[in-house]
């Protein structure tokens, strides 16, 4: 045993900083989290308050826009941000010509700083001025109030956060994409299948792993969603309509002062989406 | 699981535990972050002793790129350090001087400096987590000779439980600010500003007539800002947002919906505030220097704003009352003590604040440094003066002025009675994000639906926290 961990010592040694660093930085905070989820503080005092913090959470009527808010905004970005990225996947893989260009294209929007894309959006969007309503006008198309109405606020946001994000989805998803064999799309050609049947048949099957896992992390991420709403519309818009779970949890804790209730909030966050990782994990256990 | 797996474990959560208990135990501790003489002064009445060797830490030094007013501040402690050559100060920069975020996040960690900024709206949450010291025994008019002359109503806002926690630094009270050139291009008398909403919105509606994408009249609805100009709107027609013990709302009365339908009726009725709403700090000022905006609701800072960030012109800008002129939200900022401070700090503290900002002809009112620097001179903030030091502080201001201060008589000659904010502001500023984003962004909206629903969440959110 002594002589092992003698022979090992540099590796542990690279473990504790590792751990140290786990320990400071994720784990602590992690306890402190929960430890103040129970917890308020008045006048210096700190006292257990039990579930006080989420009974205040559910009697603010935010809590449950906030909660209908983010799965608004997760179904729309589901919906475009995980099926367009396949989609220019797709394509990207069959384009002969120009792909490392298109690739360096596609993958343009990530390297661009948050703020940046979401100014850039802003001016998009700006009902007098703006680029789309300027487009729409000339084409003598209906404008849209974008950002500021509550009907179309929560789907402006989500079109700038795919547009900033899928460039990296795109890449993973081509380079699996590139793993698949050419002789399967051969052989389904030789069946007679068609382009649509031969991505129902190969290219989904084939890329199911990562499609799986992409689609767990972009449901935790954008569950997570907080800087385009916060730059966009200032994290409310219009009546509440882009207020979201992450920035009730600002609000709570930076404008409020309320680090118990906005730790509660937290943790009822990470439970939904420990639930739903779990329940995720075991359907597709049971699909293998 | 094998043994070996198990162990690893083991010595992994062990390993764990005990950094996260390490850390806790680091993080509770606290204490003055200076140092200084833990001594203390037997009589907290009695001015500091300049013998006293003292350090303290203070925040809201102006940044380097402030040139002016941080070598202003550098020449006030050479000149502070002669009394006191004793007293050693360590400056920490920061512009702003407080980032919420940050102040909540320092509050919690206790690193705050020894002698710190804070709005008056911070003193509860200072208070809360016990990060301030009582400093009642230590302020009389021989550690601040003005102090008879400091309005009352600003050392209120210090108060808690009849306990003086802070001196302020500056203060202001918001009222109408305007773009004169905008009035005179729309055939407005530029110094006869409107004070009431009929009269903002013909004014408003001509701005807007010049077409251009220029907008009469504009207002904050995001980030808690739409509920915090709702309140001062509020303020100026003389209704409340609380009831006096600040457990129910009040703002759903006549004043209330005349507020909301004053905004809905510009926005949508006569299409003098456009298109572009969700608008918050400092996107009016933006709008307003690029002579793009007519009115809005503000305090006196702003034009400093608008000149040093945005690059305006003072001559552009005017200032009136408050609208209705019932009431006018005021606010300010301070300098509070940390806990845990010595008395000696404490004194040294209250020793640098009464020199740099509570000393007419000293500090921020040295006139005379302050136009040879290039700084504005004649705007009507600070305004916590009265009776003789207030006399003698517009006097040396009038000697030199460096903005036209004409353009703010309608302002000064019409003095409106100052109202604080409410107890937790943020939270019913929230809620009334809500009522402001919707009567500016929905066509279709109900004043008196808005102002109900906002009434009845206030009232829940009231009730969750008493």
């Amino acid at each position: 045993m002594r002589q092992t961990l003698r022979r090992n010592v540099t590796a542990h040694g690279f473990l504790l900083g590792a751990l140290l660093c786990f320990a400071l930085f994720s784990w602590y905070p992690m306890i402190r989290e929960i430890v103040m989820s129970f917890q308020r503080t008045k006048r210096g005092h700190t006292r257990w308050v039990g579930l006080d913090n989420l009974d205040l959470l559910t009697q603010d009527p935010a809590f449950w826009q906030a909660w209908r808010n983010t799965l608004l905004f997760t179904v729309l970005a589901l919906a475009l941000g995980f099926a367009v990225p396949f989609v220019v996947a797709i394509v990207l893989n069959e384009l002969r010509h120009a792909k490392g260009y298109l690739r360096v294209l596609v993958y343009l929007p990530v390297m661009m700083p948050p703020v940046a894309s979401v100014l850039l959006f802003k001016y998009f969007y700006d009902p007098g001025y703006g680029l789309f309503n300027n487009i729409l006008h000339t084409l003598h198309l209906p404008t849209s109030a974008w950002l500021n109405s509550s009907d179309t606020a929560m789907i402006s946001v989500v079109i700038a956060a795919t547009w900033m994000n899928m460039g990296g989805a795109t890449l993973i998803y081509l380079a699996a994409l590139q793993t698949i064999p050419g002789e399967l799309y051969e052989a389904a050609e030789l069946d007679g299948a068609g382009l649509l049947r031969r991505i129902w048949h190969v290219t989904i099957p084939q890329t199911r792993l990562i499609l799986s896992l992409l689609l767990l992390l972009q449901i935790v991420a954008t569950m997570q969603v907080f800087v385009e709403p916060y730059l966009l519309t200032g994290g409310n818009g219009p009546q509440g309509s882009t207020t979201t779970v992450v920035y009730l949890i600002y609000q709570y804790a930076f404008n409020f002062n309320n680090y118990g209730a906005a730790s509660a909030l937290g943790l009822v966050l990470l439970l939904v989406l420990a639930a739903f990782s779990a329940v995720y994990v075991r359907l597709s256990r049971n699909n293998d | 699981m094998n043994r070996d797996r198990l162990l690893r474990r083991s010595v992994a959560l062990v390993a764990a535990a005990g950094l996260a208990l390490t850390a806790a135990a680091c993080s509770s501790s606290s204490g003055s972050s200076d140092g200084g003489d833990k001594g203390g002064s037997a009589d907290a009445a009695a001015p500091l002793d300049p013998n006293t060797k003292v350090t303290l830490s203070i925040d809201c030094e102006p940044p380097v790129t402030k040139a002016a007013e941080r070598k202003q501040w550098e020449d006030d402690i050479k000149e502070f350090n002669k009394q006191y050559p004793n007293v050693t100060i360590n400056a920490k920069d920061a512009s702003p001087c407080e980032e919420p975020p940050a102040f909540t996040a320092q509050l919690k960690g206790k690193t705050q400096p020894d002698v710190f900024y804070s709005y008056f709206t911070d003193l509860n949450q200072v208070l809360d987590e016990d990060g301030a010291e009582d400093i009642s025994a230590y302020v009389n008019e021989k550690t601040v000779p003005a102090l008879k002359d400091i309005d009352p109503s600003v050392l209120a806002t210090l108060k808690s439980d009849g306990k003086l926690y802070g001196l302020p630094t500056s203060n202001y009270k918001m009222g109408l600010l305007y773009n004169r050139k905008l009035f005179t291009q729309a055939g407005l008398d530029p110094d006869k500003p409107p004070t009431t909403w009929p009269e903002v919105r013909e004014a408003a509606k001509k701005i807007a007539a010049l077409g251009n994408g220029v907008n009469g009249y504009g207002d904050y609805s995001a980030t808690n800002q739409g509920g915090w100009h709702f309140t001062a709107e509020l303020y100026g027609l003389g209704g409340s947002m609380t009831t006096e013990d600040g457990k129910k709302a009040a703002f759903n009365t006549a004043e209330g919906k005349q507020v909301l339908q004053n905004l809905y009726d510009m926005r949508w009725t006569d299409n003098s505030m456009g298109a572009t709403q969700g608008l918050k700090w400092p996107d009016l000022m933006t709008q307003m220097s690029s002579d793009k905006l007519g009115m809005y609701i503000g305090a006196p800072d702003d034009i400093t704003y608008m000149v040093q960030t945005l690059k305006g012109k003072y001559e552009d800008y005017g200032m009136g009352p408050m609208i209705g002129g019932k009431g006018a939200l005021l606010g300010g900022n301070d300098y509070l003590f940390k806990k845990g401070s010595t008395p000696d700090q404490i004194k040294a503290g209250i020793a640098w604040i009464n020199f740099k900002y509570l000393t007419v002809g000293k500090g921020q009112f040295q006139y005379s440094r302050n136009k040879a620097d290039g700084l504005p001179v004649g705007l009507p903030q600070p305004a916590f003066f009265t009776g003789a030091s207030l006399e003698a502080d517009n006097k040396a201001k009038a000697a030199d002025a460096t903005v036209p201060v004409a353009n703010y008589a309608p302002f000064i000659n019409t003095p409106v009675p100052g109202k604080t904010e409410p107890a937790n502001a943020q939270q019913i500023y929230k809620v009334l994000d809500n009522a402001v984003s919707g009567v500016l962004t929905d066509k279709g909206a109900g004043v008196d639906k808005l102002l109900s629903d906002a009434e009845t969440q206030v009232n829940q959110v009231l009730a969750s926290l008493q």
